[in-house]
């Protein structure tokens, strides 16, 4: 057991390694996104059908609870494991150019710690906004976002929620932000587990792209349609 | 041609550096930059002044010494040459050019714009050969080779290890160097049983010497005098996962 | 005509008894061995890390020696081995054409002009095939054909396709091939590589090699380093004509200053003038390029048959008014004569007006049949490389113009004398590859280069150097003995002298002078009086360059014009050496072309019974004055015949 894990160390010890372990996260934060998309869109079915979703999902009870930490550690990891490399990078170059010119890589790629941030950033908002609910009175006691039978109305919640301009505005700044993340991340992912081959190269670059146009799409229909009157 | 020069000077490798201006008046355009640089030099000398110190050998684009960073760009940017097969032609008169070193810590200024680039060295001895003895090989019509496989072998294997790809990315990392020789190496037969060790030497001695790591934007592959492609790093990640995992797990 | 032995006056060659096809098993059976238990004992310098020092090292660290290899560039790597484009000779007959190791043999000495010994050149074409095992063992990727098999060309000066090559890189793939096992022993702790250092001389203890002393190039400071033998791989001394395809820094400091502590130089004269790189484009050039002779195989030579259709684009120029030289003089090999013959034929047309480019020192190579005949892409594929090196020099586009060549100095085939061993008279200094004299005679072969260089350093060396080292006791002399520190005191006060001049010219301004003065009186064409003049000129120059040479900076510092101007000044007596030999050999041969020696067509003449000698100069105190031996070539297999490729 001692031998297995001094061996897990050493892999992640290298810097492949924790590119590897980066990329495996984000695989997992990936397939989260897909469904946390799938979830939302619900909403355009109508208050019962994502108040339903929602309370499917508080009756998991133990099992939410295991799939939060585990989105929990997934994060920690693509984030410490990336700080540790970016770390390194800047280490690497001590004495910077004097002028420095950038050959072919995209602004997105250029961007990634900063975009990462950003997005952590906005999470954190996110949950507290959300899920802990008390930024908004969500949990407020006098049951405004309560339904009868005593569920969250999460309907009304988003809705009230991306009424307010800097919600909206700071979501879809996050989205736009992840859209970029994505664009660099997707195609990445696949370089770095080694699945790209001269043939599928573009073919990455696309779904990296396309990826990031439907989650971050699909996600900002939702803001975009409040403010536009559409969901009441 | 009259350009402005301004170059990193920088007496040794603890000294402190700075850019120099020089005037490089009447140069002729089809002089090769290294040339330019020789014209230049031979005026400071003439002055009484230090020349700039630069590496440089074969002058023909295969050797890998020279090494300059001109304009940001190593090489010059221009993508498939050195800069000694780099023409003045390139350039506009009266234009500015910086010239710096390949900056990277693995790479230690030796003096001005001559770097140290023996952490390469150092890298492909973490496994960057096929342990076979000389006088010990089989036939060599024995093993045939599909011709793409070793197309693809060689075009690998044309990497001159000049360190364009270090200078030239956000993060100094060595990659594309490991990645041209894995793939040179890991794809022809001979090279298969020590294919796991070497993925693993060599990346370790990369971490080792202080080159930092991939973020996939192929500044490198851009830079690359030799056009290495991309797939090679996709290459060394995959060989690198494989004989993790296999060490992880199987010791 | 037979050949008549005569008294040689150089040491004993050392040639194995009996019929040459056995010489080399024999002697390797009748050679001492050391036990692999004592070998690590044995400390072995190797000088030069290109193929020949870079296999040697490796080689002698597999077997157990412990060895220490020095190289001036910054990895050894670079070593300008790699620059070598076509491809490697071996008698493999993999393409059913009649080859074999005799005929491999036989096609090396007529290459030769008859002035090679026969036993080392016979050595050359047996190990030959062993060099493509070894190489591809080592993952060398040669050029393949689609059934998996390694392909072949042929190359100038022979009918048969035995050239093994990796598109127009093959000297990078082998020497990458060689380095890698190198930095193999290295990682093995077989091997201690000293890079950015340079030799600058040679210590002799009691007669026999016994270490060096080097300069660390990035500090500056001076070393000395004991071993019980010196490996001399340095390469060829192309560069004492300034312009040549050799890199910059390759020059012949190692072997001079070898010569200078009683090892005897052959062959100075010998120089290869190669047909096919991109002419001269200006004063401030730096450096020649070679385009593989390979080219040959698919390019035409040509010129305008007039004189004024010099200035005309070749487009232009018809057909009929086009005259494909080569073909002309030379039907059966056409394109592909050898080397020498196909300068020489280059220098002829440009020296009746018919040249053509800048200064109408220039000939076409044209590809527009081969490309129609095989489609740009076949052509692409085979020199795409070439092609794109030429445009970047040029500007010029070779799939739609003719490419421009003109003859320039690209190897050396003089270098020190050596035995069979590759030993040279100084007991315990071997010499390697171009550096020594033994295999080519008075021209090389295309793609025999790197041949010869891998078969000294795998296969040659590490067989012949327990004769010396057995007769050695392990570490008997350290760098404790008096002759390191003398020698060391001669090296620190050579470098304050060159410092200590503080005149006006620089270091390059004299080499160019050199260069320009070797090229006219001892290069393509010599003569009596160019070549007593040219030496006049030269001891003057070297006055005037100890008088007058300035060398910024310090000794203790990375300083680049004192590298040059050491180098500068060894090129600068040896030049003159260069010139004597080839004064005193009145006869064309080769690479050496006399005026006064010629048929009435034109064609080089030999004069068997007076010059069948290698020329082995030994020095006697005063680089003016050095004394020749000569080592007569006794021709046991082959007989002296006129070279013909017609």
């Amino acid at each position: 057991m001692k031998s297995l894990i001094l061996a897990v160390l050493r892999f992640y010890a290298s810097s492949i390694g924790k590119k590897i372990v980066v990329a495996l996260s984000a695989l997992g934060l990936l397939g989260f996104l897909v469904g946390h998309l799938a979830g939302n869109l619900l909403i355009f079915k109508g208050p019962d059908a994502i108040n339903a979703y929602a309370a499917q999902l508080h009756d998991l009870g133990g099992l939410l609870w295991v799939a939060r930490i585990g989105l929990l550690v997934l994060v920690g990891v693509h984030i410490a494991a990336t700080l540790q490399l970016a770390a390194a990078n800047r280490a690497a170059r001590p004495q910077e150019y004097v002028v420095s010119a950038t050959l072919r890589a995209t602004r997105s790629s250029r961007l990634m710690v900063l975009s990462g941030l950003t997005i952590l950033v906005f999470v954190i908002y996110h949950l507290l906004h959300f899920t802990v609910g008390n930024l908004h009175g969500f949990y407020d006691a006098d049951g405004a976002y309560r339904l009868e039978d005593g569920r969250q109305n999460v309907y009304k919640m988003m809705v009230d929620g991306f009424r307010v301009w800097f919600n909206s505005g700071f979501y879809l700044l996050a989205l736009g932000l992840l859209a970029s993340h994505l664009s660099h991340g997707v195609s990445s992912l696949f370089q770095t587990l080694g699945l790209t081959t001269p043939r599928t190269r573009p073919l990455f670059r696309l779904a990296g792209w396309g990826f990031a146009v439907v989650i971050c799409g699909g996600f900002a229909s939702i803001p975009v349609a409040v403010l536009a009157g559409l969901l009441k | 041609m009259n350009l402005t020069l301004k170059v990193w000077r920088q007496k040794n490798r603890n000294a402190p550096g700075h850019l120099a201006e020089y005037e490089a008046r009447d140069i002729p355009v089809d002089a090769s930059f290294l040339e330019m640089l020789d014209i230049v030099n031979e005026r400071l000398i003439e002055k009484g002044e230090d020349p700039i110190a630069f590496d440089h050998d074969c002058r023909e684009g295969i050797c890998g010494m020279c090494s300059l960073t001109i304009n940001g760009k190593p090489h010059g940017g221009k993508g498939g040459v050195t800069s000694c097969q780099l023409h003045m032609r390139e350039f506009e008169d009266g234009q500015t050019i910086v010239i710096e070193p390949f900056r990277a810590r693995a790479f230690p200024v030796a003096k001005d714009l001559a770097v140290d680039r023996s952490a390469f060295d150092r890298i492909i001895q973490g496994g960057g050969y096929i342990s076979v003895r000389t006088g010990s090989a089989p036939e060599a019509n024995a093993a045939p080779i599909a011709k793409d496989v070793a197309d693809r072998a060689f075009a690998a294997a044309a990497c001159i290890g000049c360190g364009a790809c270090v200078a030239a990315c956000k993060n100094a990392s060595a990659m594309l160097f490991v990645a041209a020789k894995v793939t040179h190496l890991n794809s022809v037969p001979q090279g298969r049983p020590e294919r796991d060790r070497r993925a693993l030497g060599m990346v370790r001695a990369m971490d080792e010497a202080g080159f930092g790591n991939c973020t996939n934007q192929y500044e490198c592959v851009a830079a690359c005098p030799k056009q290495i492609p991309a797939e090679a790093i996709a290459r060394l990640n995959r060989d690198f996962a494989r004989a993790s995992l296999k060490e992880t797990l199987a010791g | 005509m037979t050949s008549i032995p005569r008294q040689s006056d150089t040491p004993d060659a050392r040639i194995p008894s009996g019929p040459l096809a056995s010489k080399w098993s024999r002697h390797k059976m009748d050679s001492r061995l050391i036990n692999p238990a004592n070998r690590r004992r044995y400390h072995v310098i190797v000088v030069g890390s290109g193929l020949a020092g870079a296999a040697a090292a490796a080689s002698l660290s597999e077997q157990g020696y412990k060895v220490s290899c020095f190289c001036y560039q910054d990895s050894p790597r670079r070593a300008h081995s790699i620059a070598a484009q076509g491809g490697i000779n071996a008698a493999k007959n993999y393409q059913n054409d009649g080859d074999s190791v005799h005929r491999l043999f036989y096609d090396t000495i007529k290459g030769g002009d008859f002035r090679a010994r026969e036993a080392n050149v016979y050595r050359l074409a047996e190990v030959s095939a062993n060099i493509i095992d070894q190489c591809v063992a080592q993952g060398v990727p040669f050029a393949r054909e689609y059934g998996g098999l390694l392909a072949n060309r042929s190359f100038g000066g022979a009918q048969v396709s035995r050239t093994f090559y990796a598109a127009g890189q093959t000297g990078q793939q082998l020497l990458l091939g060689a380095y890698q096992a190198l930095e193999k022993e290295i990682a093995a702790g077989g091997v201690k590589m000293f890079p950015r250092t340079e030799m600058l001389d040679l210590v002799v203890v009691d007669g026999h090699a016994k270490g060096i002393i080097t300069r660390n190039m990035v500090t500056g400071e001076l070393a000395a380093h004991a071993g019980d033998a010196v490996l001399l791989a340095t390469g060829g001394y192309g560069n004492v004509f300034f312009l040549s395809t050799n890199a910059m820094g390759c020059n012949v400091t190692a072997t001079w200053r070898a010569h200078k502590r009683g090892a005897l130089f052959a062959n100075p004269c010998y120089t290869q003038i190669h047909p096919t790189c991109i002419p001269v484009a200006g004063s401030y050039q730096s450096k020649l390029t070679l385009m593989s002779e390979s080219l040959r195989n698919d390019g035409r030579v040509w010129v305008p048959k007039r004189k004024e259709d010099c200035g005309k684009p070749a487009s232009e120029i018809p057909e009929e008014d086009r005259d494909y030289y080569l073909e002309r003089k030379y039907p059966s090999f056409g394109n592909l004569a050898p080397r020498d013959i196909s300068s020489r034929a280059a220098k002829e047309v440009c020296d009746e007006g018919r040249g053509v480019g800048p200064g109408g020192l220039g000939v076409y190579l044209d590809f527009a049949d081969a490309i129609k005949r095989l489609g740009e892409p076949a052509i692409r594929e085979r020199y795409g490389n070439l092609f794109q090196i030429y445009h970047e020099i040029t500007g010029e586009d070779a799939y739609r113009q003719p490419m421009r060549i003109f003859p320039a100095v690209h190897y050396t085939m003089g270098g020190l004398w050596v035995d069979y061993n590759l030993m040279s008279n100084v007991p315990g200094l071997h010499v390697l590859g171009e550096a020594n004299f033994s295999d080519h005679g008075a021209n090389r072969l295309g793609a025999s280069a790197l041949m010869q260089g891998l078969a000294d350093g795998y296969f040659v060396v590490p067989a012949t150097l327990p004769n010396y080292l057995a007769t050695q006791k392990p570490g008997a002399v350290t760098t404790g003995h008096a002759a390191f520190a003398d020698v060391l005191r001669e090296v620190d006060d050579r470098v304050s002298r060159l410092l200590a001049v503080n005149g006006k010219r620089t270091v390059t301004s004299f080499h160019r002078e050199l260069g320009l003065l070797m090229w006219d009186r001892c290069g393509m064409a010599r003569s009596r009086e160019g070549l007593q003049d040219a030496i006049a000129k030269i001891r003057a120059l070297r006055d005037e360059f100890w008088r007058d040479v300035k060398v910024p900076g310090t000794g203790a510092e990375f300083n680049q014009q004192l590298e040059m101007a050491g180098r500068v000044a060894d090129f600068l007596e040896f030049g003159e050496l260069m010139c004597l030999d080839a004064l005193e050999r009145e006869e064309s041969c080769g690479g050496h072309f006399r005026v006064e020696h010629q048929t009435g067509e034109g064609e080089a003449l030999r004069h068997d019974d007076d010059y069948s000698y290698v020329a082995a100069w030994e020095f006697t105190g005063d680089v003016t004055r050095p004394r020749l031996c000569k080592e007569w070539l006794a021709y046991e297999e082959v007989h002296f015949a006129t070279r013909s490729y017609k």
